[in-house]
C-alpha cells in the first residue's frame, strides 16, 4: 500500500488571487487545506520608522502609500491623531470635505474590493463596471487635491485646499466632437455638482452589480457558508469593519465613536447573521449606498455653507501666499513651518478611524519634538490576515482565494 | 458609562496599578508579573468586558527627550550640527514599554494597557491565551524590538526578511539598516553587503518649550 502524506504548496507571492505580495504555504490534504501559513512582509517599507525621521507634516504623505485603495481614510486617522496632541479645533466646512472625502474613499475602496473579489472567483465582468465608476470618483480625488490616487489632502486643522468651483474637463484635443460633448455633460459645474450628478446615478450601478452576482447560483455556491467566523471568534480575534459586521455585531465607529460630523449624519449599519463570505459581500454593497447617502448629505450642506477649511493658526498651519507677501509674522511663521515643522506637546494619543476594511487607528507617541518619537499603525487587515491559517482549516484549495477577497486584503497596509 | 465611570472602578480593582488619564484616554501600567491576571480580569469582568484587543505594539524610549539639534546657542557650523545626539534622554523607567490597546464592544471604551520589559532579557507572559489577535501581534513586537513572549507557540519573525539579523525599529538601529543586497554578475546570484547609503539627517529634530502647552 502507497505511503500517503500531506503535501506542501506555496501559493504566491506572484499568484494574481493573492491581491499583492502575499505568500502562502498551504498544506493539503488531497484538495483540503489542513493548516495555512500565511508570510507577509514582501511589502514591508517600515513606514513607522521612517515617521520618526520626518516632520509631522511630510508623514501624511506616507499615509496614502499604507492601503493604497483607501487613501484618504488612513490620513484621517494621522491628522486626527496629532490633532488630539495638540488639542486643535477643526472648522466645520474641513470636517464636512473629511467625511464626504472618507465616503467616497470607502465606496472607492468597495468597488476595488468587489470587482476583485469576484474575478478571483471566477466573474470578469464585474471588475469592468465597477472601474467604471471608480473612474469618476478618482476625478474627484484629482480635482479637490491634485492627485488621482495618493492625495495628501488632509491636514492637522482642516484641508489643504477648499473644494475647486470649476470640473476639470476633457480636452477638444484628444475627442471628437460629439463624444467630448458626452464625456464633459456632466462637468459643466462645479466638483459639488459633478460629485452630485454621481450619487444620482450610483445607486443604479449598484443594482446592476447586483444583478451581476446577488442572485447568481455560481456566486452563491463559491461565497455561502464559506469561511464562517462566530461572532465570539471575530471578536476574539481582533476583527473590525465589514468582517465583524459580517458576523452579527453591529458595531461602526462611525455611530459608536462618532468623529468629525458623523454624528449629524442619517446613514444605517448593515449586518450579516451567519458570518460568511455571502454575509460579507451583502454587508459591502449595502455599505456602498448607504455611503452614497452620505455623501449626498455632505454636498447639500457643502453648497449652502461657504467658510474656511483650515484652522487660522500659522503655529501649525502655513499662512496663505497673499498674506505672506505683506506680513512680515506670517512670512517668519512659513519659513519655520517648511524648515523645522512644528512641535507637537509630549503625550501619546490613539485616533481610530472606521477605515473601510475596519477599524484603522495611530497610537502616537511624542516627546515634544517637531517629529513623532513613534507611531504605530494599527492596520485592520493585519489582525484579518492573521485569521486566515483559522477561517480555511477543511476548506478547499480554491476557498482560500474566496477568503483572501473576502477579507479584502491590502498589502500597503498590512506590511506597512 | 463613562470615562469617569471606568476611571473608578479600574481604580477600586486594581488599586497598586498607576493610572493615567490624558486628554480623554485611560492608560493603566502593571508589571509583567501581573499581566495576565489583570487581562483576564479586564476580559472576563461585567463591568470592563474588553473583549478585544486591539493593538500590540512596543515602544523604545532609548533617545526620548533627546534632540539633535541645539536650539539655544547660535550655530557656527550650519546644518552638519543636526546628527549629532545632544543632550540625555529625560526618562527614567525602563526602555522597552509593550502598548495594550483594548476595545470593549459592549461598553464602549477603550483603554491603553502599558507594562515595562524587565531588562536585560525582555521577556513579557504572552497575552494569547485571552486574545487570539495577540498572535501576529507579538509577533510583529518580538521581530521589530526583540521582546519575548513567554508562552507563545510560535515566536517567528513576522515582517522582516528570511534570516535577517537585528531588530530594526529598535532607536539604535540605523534607519538605512546594515545590510543591502544586489544581483552580484560575477557569482550570478543575489549576494548581500554592507551598506552603502551614507545616514543624513534632512530636518534636525528640535524640542521647543511652548508655553502653550504646559500642563
Amino acid at each position: 500500500m502507497p505511503h500517503i502524506r500531506n503535501y506542501t504548496m506555496n501559493f504566491g507571492p506572484q499568484h494574481p488571487a493573492a491581491h499583492g505580495v502575499l505568500r502562502l504555504v498551504l498544506e493539503l490534504d488531497g484538495e483540503t487545506v489542513m493548516r495555512a501559513d500565511p508570510h507577509v512582509g514582501l511589502l514591508h517599507r517600515a513606514t513607522e520608522k521612517l515617521a520618526e525621521t520626518k516632520p509631522f507634516n511630510q508623514n501624511i504623505g506616507y499615509m496614502d502609500r499604507l492601503d493604497y485603495v483607501s487613501m484618504m481614510c488612513n490620513e484621517h486617522a494621522y491628522v486626527r491623531a496629532i490633532e488630539q496632541l495638540l488639542n486643535m479645533d477643526v472648522p466645520i466646512r474641513a470636517q464636512y470635505i473629511r467625511v464626504m472625502f472618507d465616503e467616497i474613499t470607502r465606496i472607492l475602496n468597495h468597488l476595488l474590493w468587489l470587482g476583485a473579489h469576484a474575478i478571483d472567483v471566477g466573474a470578469m465582468s464585474v471588475l469592468l463596471y465597477t472601474f467604471r465608476e471608480r473612474e469618476d470618483l478618482l476625478d474627484c480625488y484629482e480635482a479637490a487635491s491634485g492627485a488621482r490616487m495618493h492625495a495628501n489632502y488632509y491636514r492637522p486643522g482642516g484641508v489643504y485646499r477648499d473644494l475647486p468651483d470649476n470640473m476639470p474637463q476633457y480636452s477638444a484635443a484628444q475627442w471628437p466632437k460629439k463624444e467630448l460633448a458626452r464625456r464633459n455633460a456632466n462637468r459643466q459645474g462645479s466638483l459639488l455638482d459633478f460629485i452630485w450628478d454621481f450619487t444620482e446615478r450610483f445607486p443604479k450601478c449598484v443594482d446592476d452589480y447586483e444583478t451581476l452576482l446577488t442572485d447568481n447560483r455560481i456566486w452563491k455556491q463559491r461565497t455561502v457558508g464559506i469561511g464562517v467566523v462566530t461572532l465570539e471568534r471575530a471578536l476574539q480575534l481582533g476583527f473590525t469593519g465589514p468582517m465583524l459586521r459580517g458576523s452579527g455585531l453591529a458595531w461602526d465607529l462611525r455611530k459608536k465613536q462618532p468623529y468629525a460630523v458623523y454624528d449629524r449624519m442619517d446613514f444605517g449599519i448593515p449586518i450579516g447573521k451567519e458570518g460568511d463570505c455571502y454575509d460579507r459581500y451583502l454587508v459591502r454593497v449595502e455599505e456602498m449606498r448607504q455611503s452614497n447617502a452620505i455623501i449626498r448629505q455632505c454636498v447639500t450642506w457643502l453648497r449652502n455653507n461657504p467658510g474656511p477649511v483650515i484652522a487660522d493658526d500659522y503655529k501649525v498651519v502655513p499662512p496663505k501666499r497673499e498674506v505672506m507677501k505683506k506680513d512680515m509674522e506670517a512670512l517668519i511663521h512659513h519659513f519655520k513651518l517648511f524648515t523645522e515643522g512644528y512641535c507637537v506637546p509630549m503625550g501619546e494619543a490613539y485616533a481610530a478611524v472606521e477605515h473601510p476594511k475596519g477599524e484603522f487607528g495611530i497610537y502616537l507617541v511624542s516627546d515634544g519634538a517637531n517629529k513623532p518619537y513613534r507611531m504605530k499603525i494599527r492596520a485592520a487587515g493585519f489582525a484579518h490576515l492573521a485569521a486566515m491559517d483559522e477561517m480555511s482549516r477543511g476548506h478547499m484549495l480554491a476557498d482560500v482565494v474566496t477568503l483572501i477577497g473576502t477579507q479584502d486584503i491590502v498589502f500597503g497596509e498590512i506590511d506597512r | 458609562m463613562t470615562v469617569q465611570a471606568l476611571q473608578d472602578n479600574l481604580q477600586q480593582h486594581f488599586p497598586d496599578s498607576p493610572l493615567i488619564l490624558a486628554g480623554n484616554e485611560l492608560t493603566l501600567e502593571v508589571l509583567p508579573n501581573q499581566l495576565l491576571d489583570v487581562c483576564h480580569k479586564l476580559r472576563d469582568d461585567a463591568l470592563f468586558k474588553f473583549a478585544q484587543l486591539m493593538d500590540l505594539c512596543v515602544v523604545d524610549y532609548l533617545t526620548y527627550g533627546c534632540d539633535t539639534w541645539v536650539t539655544d546657542q547660535a550655530t557656527t557650523t550650519g546644518f552638519s550640527r543636526g546628527v549629532e545626539v545632544h543632550g540625555e534622554s529625560t526618562w527614567t523607567k525602563p526602555r522597552f514599554a509593550v502598548v495594550y490597546h483594548l476595545l470593549s464592544v459592549e461598553h464602549n471604551f477603550r483603554l491603553r494597557l502599558r507594562t515595562f520589559a524587565p531588562e536585560p532579557y525582555l521577556i513579557v507572559p504572552s497575552v494569547l491565551p485571552i486574545w487570539a489577535s495577540a498572535q501576529w501581534y507579538e509577533r510583529e513586537a518580538f521581530d521589530l524590538f526583540g521582546v519575548l513572549f513567554d508562552g507563545h507557540p510560535d515566536l517567528r519573525r513576522l515582517l522582516t526578511d528570511y534570516g535577517f539579523i537585528g531588530h530594526p525599529f529598535r532607536k539604535d538601529f540605523p534607519l538605512s539598516g546594515h545590510v543591502e543586497v544586489r544581483y552580484d554578475p560575477q557569482t550570478k546570484r543575489v549576494i548581500y553587503q554592507a551598506v552603502s547609503i551614507e545616514p543624513r539627517v534632512l530636518v534636525p529634530k528640535v524640542i521647543r518649550d511652548d508655553s502653550r502647552y504646559e500642563p
